[in-house]
């Protein structure tokens, strides 16, 4: 190794020699960090923020291969191998809340991944900036509102003294409370997530249809083409980057289903119907004290999701988009 | 610099000459579309001012439902305000709100310059906060996390923890980005260092965007229950949103405040004037924020 670097450093100088001023000479790591000291200085508090709330926190996960005792701490508490994972897989209330994670997420991406689209080309249709930007101050609201508030307002909605039962009852309907049924709790936060984000989720379609050129248009009407063919072949296909990147993001996303919003609504219903992966790490962990089986959970999703994005990744490469990241 | 160019700038229908009218059946079943749209959008709203306004008999008549209070009072107002926990809570909800989105102001604005000019590391570094967007520790690291760095049972661990938020970190570089480099140049050769040049020159070019990402960072902390529930064991420290899942969402009676004042209020009314006084903030900003991103201002940003 040494006598690798004796005889690289003449090479260098001579090289630098040989070849004259031309080749600037380039600073080395400790002169460029001299020289953007001061930047260096403005992003370390973030630097430091990230490394310490974000990546450090990843070690905690050592205690899935312990039997964790929060008075012994990590070094103190006893390893115990893969115990954690196979007492995890053979744990009924897992798999409950596995399953009904996925068929929360396969809900929001067959009912709620649509609907911005639809809204947004509803909204690109609007001639008149006026109006359109009335809707627009409506539609995005809610996304503002915390979950804790709109579950109060769906209560107030939809609860036992809300319009909705009172028009049941006046139609002489059973009176359904919607809001603690279990068996359309799966749908309930699905239609929240609609009527909370689907406004917001139009921003995004929105600058995408802004950024088609309006000269394909033309052509097309040139050429013939109707309402219906512009919008499968011009508009559509010009939204359809976007729209790949918005779908791996949220398939990456598929083990993680609004943990606020079910959380608040979980004990009106019942776990059998209202658990999903992340309350359960919640309830059985933090509240009920497994740490070991809990931290294997939080692995398993962990794994499983970054294993999603990078194959939806991937995919998107395939059919020629581009994806998250390249 | 150009995404803050306004999308219809004329603010008036610009219909392309190529386009064709459309039949009376379109436009009908549009109106309708977006009259069902809004309507279900704020209904809601409506529907927990009026009972937040409702006196007992309004209350009483339709077997809780009010759509309109025929007896308005402020009494439920009066009720929540007289001391005790919802008094409390709005302290507590507004002192983090105020500090901590002052604290995620300063040190976004600083690491976004850093990391829109070419430094040494600035790809790393960008790399390692955005990374941030797409994966996350998960709640039990958080929690051990929080909790060896000794912040358990403080107000810092509503505020440390969600410090910088990746996605207004990038929408503020992306602005910086845009300011011409020449400008910041010809600063640094009139003997101005980085500081210098972020206070006087970048910060007074970049209000707006400064001004929409401090309105989403102050949102975030008046909108977050989830730490607190998970971080703060003792109730006498919770912010309002905790407050109003206890008492409104979990539906426990709330312990009254000293005196019970005359006429007491409903106890429907006295949760929804909770719920009213955890919107108003949000109400009282949302003009400010839509009025951007009707305008395109964070478009860019999300693209880039």
């Amino acid at each position: 190794m040494s006598a690798v670097d004796v005889n690289r450093a003449p090479a260098t100088s001579l090289g630098r020699v040989g070849v004259g001023p031309a080749i600037k000479p380039r600073d080395s790591v400790w002169q460029r960090i001299w020289r953007d000291r001061l930047m260096l200085l403005f992003i370390a508090p973030g630097v430091i923020y990230f490394l310490l709330f974000h990546y450090l926190p990843l070690l905690g996960y050592i205690i899935a291969f312990q039997d964790y005792l929060p008075f012994l701490g990590f070094v103190d508490s006893p390893f115990v191998g893969f115990a954690n994972f196979q007492a995890m897989f053979s744990d009924g209330a897992f798999w409950q809340a596995f399953w009904n994670t996925i068929i929360i997420s396969l809900l929001q991406i067959v009912f709620y991944f649509p609907a911005p689209i639809c809204l947004a080309l509803l909204l690109h249709s609007v001639i008149s900036t006026n109006v359109r930007r009335i809707i627009q101050s409506v539609v995005y609201l809610p996304h503002f509102i915390s979950w804790v508030i709109v579950v109060s307002l769906w209560q107030q909605v939809l609860g036992g003294s809300g319009i909705f039962v009172h028009t049941l009852r006046d139609l002489g309907l059973p009176a359904v409370n919607v809001m603690t049924e279990p068996a359309i709790f799966k749908g309930l936060v699905t239609a929240q997530v609609i009527w909370k984000e689907t406004g917001w989720g139009t921003i995004i379609y929105l600058a995408a249809l802004l950024n088609i050129e309006a000269s394909l248009y033309e052509a097309a009407v040139v050429d013939g083409a109707g309402r219906w063919q512009r919008l499968w072949n011009i508009t559509l296909p010009g939204i359809l980057g976007v729209t790949m990147l918005l779908l791996i993001l949220r398939l990456g996303a598929v083990l993680s289903v609004g943990f606020e919003q079910i959380l608040l609504q979980r004990n009106a219903v019942g776990p059998a119907a209202g658990e999903v992966l992340d309350t359960y790490v919640y309830f059985k962990g933090i509240v009920g004290g497994q740490w070991g089986i809990t931290a294997a959970a939080g692995i398993i999703k962990g794994v499983l999701g970054t294993l999603m994005v990078i194959s939806a990744n991937k995919l998107a490469h395939r059919f020629g988009q581009e994806g998250v990241y390249s | 610099m150009s995404t803050t160019i306004d999308a219809g700038a004329g603010g008036q229908s610009e219909r392309p000459a190529w386009l064709e009218h459309e039949t009376f059946l379109q436009k009908a079943v549009k109106f309708i579309v977006f009259t069902v749209v809004v309507l279900a959008v704020l209904y809601p709203f409506v529907s927990v001012i009026a009972t937040s306004l409702a006196s007992e008999p309004d209350v009483i008549k339709n077997g809780g439902l009010v759509i309109w209070p025929e007896h308005p009072t402020l009494n439920s107002y009066r009720t929540i305000f007289a001391g005790g926990v919802v008094t409390r809570a709005i302290t507590v909800s507004v002192a983090i709100t105020v500090i901590g989105t002052l604290l995620s102001l300063a040190v976004t604005i600083m690491m976004a310059y850093g990391l829109s000019r070419k430094i040494w590391g600035s790809k790393f570094f960008l790399l390692l906060a955005l990374t941030t967007l797409l994966f996350t520790p998960g709640i039990i690291a958080n929690y051990l996390a929080v909790k060896q760095l000794g912040l358990l049972n403080t107000y810092a661990s509503l505020i440390l923890p969600v410090l910088i938020n990746a996605f207004n970190l990038v929408v503020l570089r992306q602005f910086f980005m845009g300011i011409p480099g020449e400008l910041l140049d010809s600063a640094k050769i009139d003997g101005a260092n980085d500081f210098d040049i972020l206070t006087r020159i970048v910060l007074p070019l970049s209000k707006a965007v400064v001004a929409v990402v401090a309105l989403f960072y102050a949102v975030g902390y008046w909108n977050n229950f989830f730490n607190a529930l998970l971080y703060l064991n003792d109730s006498s420290m919770w912010p309002l949103q905790l407050v109003l899942r206890l008492y409104v969402v979990q539906g426990a009676p709330l312990p009254s405040a000293g005196d019970v004042v005359e006429n007491a209020p409903p106890l429907q009314s006295i949760q929804m004037a909770v719920v009213v006084v955890a919107l108003i903030p949000i109400l009282c900003v949302y003009p400010f924020l839509q009025r951007y991103f009707t305008r395109g201002v964070l478009s860019g940003a999300i693209k880039g």
